[in-house]
């Protein structure tokens, strides 16, 4: 990396990017832990190791431009500007979740942030993404649809539909893959005849590219970059982050299927360490302010994981609400 | 009021909500140039422009996600799939995401969107094109069902469907496409959804149906007035919500009932009107409800056979007369 992160981006923006990643990494550690004790149940999906594309890709878009993601989403959510209390209450299944403990943690969303959605069904994201990002354009509103998706996404249908329609119609969606290189326990490779995925968007007409996503800076830059040019040109882009998920795929694998050794190569290029090296390195803090950070973080998960034991449950009657406007 | 086609009924609805409502828009598999695959959408390209009349790919699963998306931005979509049977290809649109997203977030969006869909059988277009699968919207909670009989329902549901804020299906059947009726122009004519209507007045038997079986349970009641039969006839409208109060006055009444659907007799709409008939006037029925049903078949091709599969007049009539002999 021939710059250094000071040429790139501000003391605050950057420290803010380890503190937004640690904050995370705190919360779904948490999770792990409120999950043992049977306070969250249910599936349960942690994004640990996979912090520098949300943080990296938010930074990089506007607060009004959308955001759906897939059902693991907590960092998402969060990163967006969503309360963790909210989440954790939600993953709690309290009445003060971010939805009324409706949703549970794969479906949290926040509107009033322009976070569209946690969606479980595989793909699911692709078409509505499509639709946010068409419903913006006729109503004039210059919103980019940043949606994420993971890797073994992109088998679905909806996949091959949804990319044909956005270059076909023209819209502002900027599709991002978080490719951790396995869909449950079925590697990239075994999955998709294209392992490369970027490539797979020639058939579309969309252009594409690889970043790393175990770094930050990156991962802002590209999406950044890529969001412009989406806005601008209304047209679709698409970013493949090459990433990794440190625990199973949910809270129920061990994930047997890949080796320690492969496991160790990732972990030493944890999007945090790197980071906090890179910070430590440049003097843009010291190993005191970093500690200050994560004792903030700490803090705080600690406080919404309070919030939500002591909120109180949902009301019988909120079963029937909803349905219908 | 002026005559005109279902077909024309369904164009004015759409025409006059555009109109009205700018955010209103449509789209679908040959809806714009081609003016559709059944001629429902003519002339609304060349008034409303290629921004709010579309043509998109054959996707129908994405074509769902996409009112979805939409109608959550904002909007008012009013998709078009070709026909039901291809809404199969959506079900995961549908009712995975269409049906739960304003649940599963809490209430915290809307979805205003109406899919219309072409359906029914007789036309002899086999299996794979002649399906009613009204029973299978029903059965899930989270969106509206409307399957019109008539030209002046399908316009005033239609125009309803599209002021909503909820996800509607708007079933359209094939067969009706020419059928001629009476249709209000004011443009504030709205039918309301959950208000079944009563076709014609009787006291002997009650006729549930919906769609062309109302149409047909009508023509059933007309010949049996010939013999001296008395019949309600009840046109539910609207499937979800179902106006069962209106169901259940009637059989009050009558003390018979039988229900005209056109879907599979197997775990059917009609099995379940017919239960809660059962559990609203048990002790009234003076004979078990009966049920004239599509056949549990895949549809047969040919003329003579496929007739066999979808309800008759003329079955529902030897119903009729059964269900008065029944000794009870
Ligand atoms: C339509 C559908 N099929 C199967 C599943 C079960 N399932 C849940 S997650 C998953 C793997 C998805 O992998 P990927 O898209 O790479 O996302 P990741 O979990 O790696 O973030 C599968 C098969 C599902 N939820 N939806
Ligand atoms: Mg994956």
């Amino acid at each position: 990396m021939a710059d250094t992160l000071r040429e790139l981006l501000s003391e605050e923006e950057l420290i803010g990017f380890y503190e937004q990643m640690v904050l995370c990494r705190e919360f779904e550690e948490s999770c792990a832990e409120q999950y043992s004790k049977g306070h969250i149940t249910g599936f349960l999906h942690l994004y640990s190791g996979q912090e520098a594309v949300a943080v990296g890709c938010t930074a990089g878009l506007q607060q009004k431009d959308y955001i759906l993601s897939a059902y693991r989403d907590h960092a998402q959510a969060i990163v967006r500007g969503a309360d963790p209390k909210k989440v954790m209450a939600e993953l709690f299944g309290k009445a003060t979740g971010l939805c009324k403990g409706k949703g549970g943690s794969m479906h949290l969303f926040a509107p009033q942030l322009n976070f569209m959605g946690g969606y479980a069904i595989v793909g699911g994201q692709f078409p509505i993404a499509v639709g946010l990002a068409w419903g913006g354009q006729l109503l004039e509103e210059d919103r980019v649809t940043a949606c994420f998706f993971g890797d073994g996404s992109m088998n679905q249908g909806t996949f091959h539909e949804s990319l044909n329609w956005a270059r076909l119609w023209d819209l502002p969606v900027l599709f991002i893959c978080e490719n951790n290189f396995y869909g449950i326990g079925t590697e990239v490779h075994r999955a998709s005849a294209q392992a490369a995925l970027h490539r797979r968007t020639c058939g579309y007409d969309i252009p594409s590219e690889k970043v790393d996503g175990m770094d930050v800076i990156a991962m802002y830059q590209a999406t950044k970059r890529a969001a412009e040019w989406v806005r601008e040109r209304q047209r679709p882009y698409f970013i493949e982050a090459v990433t990794y998920r440190f625990r199973g795929h949910s809270m129920s694998d061990p994930a047997k299927y890949r080796s320690s050794s492969e496991t160790d190569v990732w972990k030493s290029r944890d999007p945090i360490i790197n980071l906090s090296r890179r910070l430590l390195e440049e003097g843009i803090a010291t190993q005191e302010r970093l500690d200050e950070i994560t004792k903030r973080c700490l803090a705080r998960v600690e406080e919404s994981v309070r919030f939500a034991e002591e909120s109180p449950w949902p009301e019988d009657a909120e079963v029937w609400e909803d349905i219908y406007v | 009021m002026s005559e005109m086609t279902y077909r024309d009924a369904i164009n004015q609805a759409l025409k006059e909500e555009m109109r009205r409502d700018k955010t209103v828009v449509t789209y679908g598999e040959d809806v714009a140039l081609y003016e559709g695959a059944f001629k429902v959408t003519r002339g609304l390209l060349s008034e409303f422009g290629e921004l709010r009349v579309r043509d998109c790919p054959i996707s129908e699963n994405t074509i769902v996600g996409v009112a979805v998306g939409a109608a959550m931005a904002g909007v008012r979509p009013v998709a078009e799939l070709m026909t039901v049977n291809f809404a199969l290809l959506a079900m995961d649109q549908i009712v995975n995401h269409m049906a739960k997203v304003r649940y599963m977030f809490g209430g915290q969006t809307t979805v205003p969107m109406v899919i219309r869909m072409p359906g029914g059988g007789g036309s002899q277009l086999g299996a794979q094109h002649s399906q009613s699968l009204e029973s299978y919207f029903m059965h899930c909670p989270g969106m509206l069902v409307a399957y019109p009989a008539t030209p002046a329902d399908a316009k005033g549901l239609l125009k309803s469907s599209i002021r909503d804020d909820n996800p509607v299906i708007f079933l359209e059947h094939e067969l009706l496409y020419n059928s001629k009726g009476e249709v209000p122009e004011d443009p504030e004519f709205l039918v309301p959804f959950g208000q079944a209507a009563v076709m014609t007045e009787g006291d002997q038997v009650t006729l549930v149906g919906y769609g062309r079986m109302a149409i047909l349970a009508l023509q059933a009641a007309q010949q049996l007035e010939k013999e001296g039969v008395s019949c309600e006839v009840i046109d539910l409208r609207t499937l979800a919500p179902l106006d069962m109060d209106t169901v259940l006055a009637s059989v009050k009444k009558t003390g018979r009932a039988m229900v005209i659907e056109e879907c599979w007799k197997s775990a059917g709409l009609g099995g379940d009107i017919a239960s809660r008939i059962y559990e609203g006037c048990f002790d009234t029925l003076l004979a078990p409800v009966r049920r004239v049903s599509g056949l549990d078949v895949p549809m047969p091709y040919s003329r003579k056979i496929e007739k066999l599969c979808i309800p008759q007049v003329d079955g529902i009539v030897q119903g009729v007369r059964d269900l008065l002999n029944e000794p009870y």
